[in-house]
């Protein structure tokens, strides 16, 4: 009991519950603009994987960490253009579409990274992001450390859910966003073209799952290697519909994720006897878990994976 | 710029779409070949050249697409009836290590090799059966989405054969390295070829498509399945018991990905290890689309991948260019295989 104790009053333990959200954070929010103009987006695994090799690379090359994390938004945007683009204007499949941009950007990712990097033994890495402590409140007594000592992107990824939520729920356009998830002719006899709409959100959805893969390799990491997303971006398609398709909630969900992500890390090192295989099982459990609770629960978009073509129904 | 539904897609160009989608997933891959710094026509010469240009690396290819062929057709009668089994790596896994673990049975040492071959076939099946029934179940139980739940799978999966050859089932003649207890001789696929390392398995994979078409085309089931993908609720009204439908597909579906790590198994490496498929099961998707979801298709689908794979090891021997270019190949060619569908149902107007 002690040993629970122990982990949980750890500042260590917290500090990693922020760190290890972030990604998830930033992939729930990409997720959730994308499906609530109505696409699903299953390019997220592969996107993240290339955001990931593309934002180390960039910076490998020479580029500053924060031009690295640009370059891998433009590169996710890229990737999100053609899956928009096949899936709005074409109406193609979006389960099948998706897939397919998994596959081709992480084989894409895997084909670059070995051109720039030919064979080596050890990957080779990069400076990455630093804590950057906030003054004043960092001295916060555990508190503290925990909330204001991350590194940048972590604050980005915080200001991220605040905006999305503040712009989906408080502007014009944020209605007309939710609303083409809902009832696109609705929005075209509004006087807004929903195709372009989609396109736009799903290009800036994706962006934000690149940027959560290349939090990978320029934070928590400082190294890219191939597989290294494992499954992230399927769990943040499963917090998505664990979140209700709200910010806040997927921030909360992508939390209390992360908090089990670091506690099994823990656990792991305290608990003898136990295969470590069944600790990292757990986050896909957990996510199938979430899905089953709140699946009769979660209100979708009435709209998903229906393509709209004006005038037909 | 407008579609139109063409009212009859013409039979030649829905049998030409997979030509047209694989040479434009050919010349952009072409393009990164040449980025790279290589001459893609030779690259791709010496890609026909490793897959075909000796008897051992024709009967590789055919090795090769003998997975990719059951792993195909897992994803094409699923997809037909509309259940997005995205688990096809995790249930190949499943079947691998059933008949591994079926394997350490001490009988089956003992029994008459065709009859331990038939009992692993089965077992393999049945594992791959059962982990995709999981995620079926919280379908139509919860209205779980199966896409997510299949996918997530296929990660504890692979940790579950983690765990058993680390553990239970650890080889302990395998100077430590994790990989399961070997399979029985008796177990073991009989070679089509000598000297190579192509079995049985490819008669048994061609098989499975044939049946599968027959299944599919000439049986009640068939009509079931296609009319609960095309529109449950019209099938459900036509009396179509949508359940019970959706549970055979998915044994179906389940059982040919088992059965393809199964064979993989008993044919090619004899044991299981974490490694044992560079994502065959990821890539049954992509061949189920460019064979456009028909099981015959999906043997000429499954052996165009076979020929990118084996024939991109030998290439980027003598190239230099990262063998990943199969991948990229093959995934690009899946996009384009879906536009050109596409092209092949509606007509552009302005």
């Amino acid at each position: 009991m002690s040993v629970l104790f122990d982990i949980l009053s750890s500042v260590g333990m917290w500090e990693a519950v922020l760190r290890i959200a972030t990604p998830l954070i930033f992939g729930t929010l990409g997720v959730l603009l994308c499906e609530r103009v109505g696409v699903l987006n299953l390019g997220i695994e592969g996107i993240m994987t290339f955001g990931a090799m593309v934002g180390w690379l960039s910076v490998y090359n020479g580029a500053d960490l924060w031009t690295g994390m640009l370059v891998a938004a433009a590169a996710g945007a890229m990737f999100g253009l053609l899956h928009a683009l096949m899936t709005v204007p074409l109406g193609l499949s979006q389960h099948v579409t998706g897939l397919g941009i998994t596959l081709f950007a992480s084989s894409f990712s895997y084909y670059l990274f070995r051109l720039a990097v030919p064979t080596s033994s050890s990957p080779p890495t990069v400076e990455p992001f630093r804590p950057l402590a906030v003054p004043v409140l960092s001295d916060i007594p555990f508190l503290g450390p925990v909330l204001f000592t991350q590194t940048p992107p972590t604050y980005l990824a915080l200001v991220l859910v605040a905006l999305l939520a503040w712009g989906l729920y408080r502007t014009p356009l944020g209605l007309a966003l939710r609303m083409t998830g809902e009832n696109p002719h609705a929005v075209d006899a509004q006087g807004i073209d929903p195709v372009r709409l989609r396109v736009f959100t799903i290009m800036a959805g994706s962006a934000l799952m690149a940027m959560g893969g290349a939090f990978l390799t320029l934070a928590a990491f400082n190294s890219f290697f191939p597989t290294m997303v494992q499954g992230r971006g399927w769990i943040c398609v499963a917090l998505v519909v664990f979140a209700s398709w709200k910010p806040g909630r997927a921030l909360l969900g992508a939390l209390l994720f992360a908090f089990f992500d670091a506690f099994q890390l823990r656990l792991q090192t305290v608990v003898d006897g136990v295969p470590y295989q069944l600790f990292l099982m757990l986050p896909y459990l957990l996510s199938i878990l979430a899905l089953i609770l709140m699946a009769r629960r979660a209100r979708v978009p009435q709209a998903l994976m229906q393509p709209y073509r004006r005038g037909e129904r | 710029m407008r579609f139109e539904r063409r009212d009859h897609p013409s039979r030649a160009l829905t049998l030409l779409a997979p030509v047209g989608a694989i040479l434009v997933a050919l010349l952009v891959a072409g393009g990164l070949i040449a980025l790279a710094g290589a001459n893609p026509l030779r690259a791709y010469g010496l890609i026909l050249k490793g897959a075909f240009g000796s008897r051992l690396g024709i009967s590789e290819t055919l090795t090769r697409a003998t997975p990719l062929i059951l792993t195909g057709l897992a994803a094409a009668v699923a997809f037909r009836a509309r259940l997005w089994n995205i688990g096809g790596e995790g249930q190949l896994y499943m079947g691998a290590l059933a008949v591994a673990g079926f394997g350490m049975i001490p009988a089956l040492g003992a029994m008459p090799a065709p009859l331990a071959i038939l009992l692993c076939l089965a077992v393999g099946a049945v594992a791959g059966m059962v982990l995709l029934l999981v995620p079926l179940g919280l379908r139509l139980k919860f209205g779980v989405d199966e896409v997510v739940t299949t996918l997530l799978l296929n990660f504890v999966a692979v940790l579950f054969v983690s765990l058993m050859i680390e553990g239970a089932m650890k080889d302990p003649l395998a100077f430590g390295w994790p990989q399961s207890v070997p399979v029985p001789d008796s177990a073991v696929l009989p070679q089509l070829m000598a000297r190579t390392r192509l079995h049985l398995g490819l008669l048994i994979a061609v098989a499975a498509a044939v049946f599968t078409w027959w299944l599919q085309s000439r049986t009640v089931f068939g009509m079931r399945a296609r009319a609960a993908g095309l529109n449950p609720r019209a099938a459900a009204f036509a009396g179509v018991p949508l359940g019970r439908t959706l549970i055979a597909v998915a044994c179906l579906s389940g059982g040919m990905a088992g059965l393809a790590g199964a064979i993989e198994v008993m044919g090619v490496k004899g044991y299981v290890t974490t490694d044992l498929s560079p994502s065959y099961g990821y890539s049954g998707i992509i061949i189920a689309m460019l064979a456009n979801l028909n099981p015959i298709g999906v043997i000429g689908a499954a052996l165009f991948s076979a020929v990118m794979f084996v024939g991109a090891d030998s290439m980027s021997r003598a190239l230099s260019i990262p063998s990943y270019i199969a991948d990229v190949t093959v995934a690009l060619s899946l996009l384009t295989m879906l536009v050109a569908i596409f092209l092949t149902q509606y007509r552009i107007r302005r």
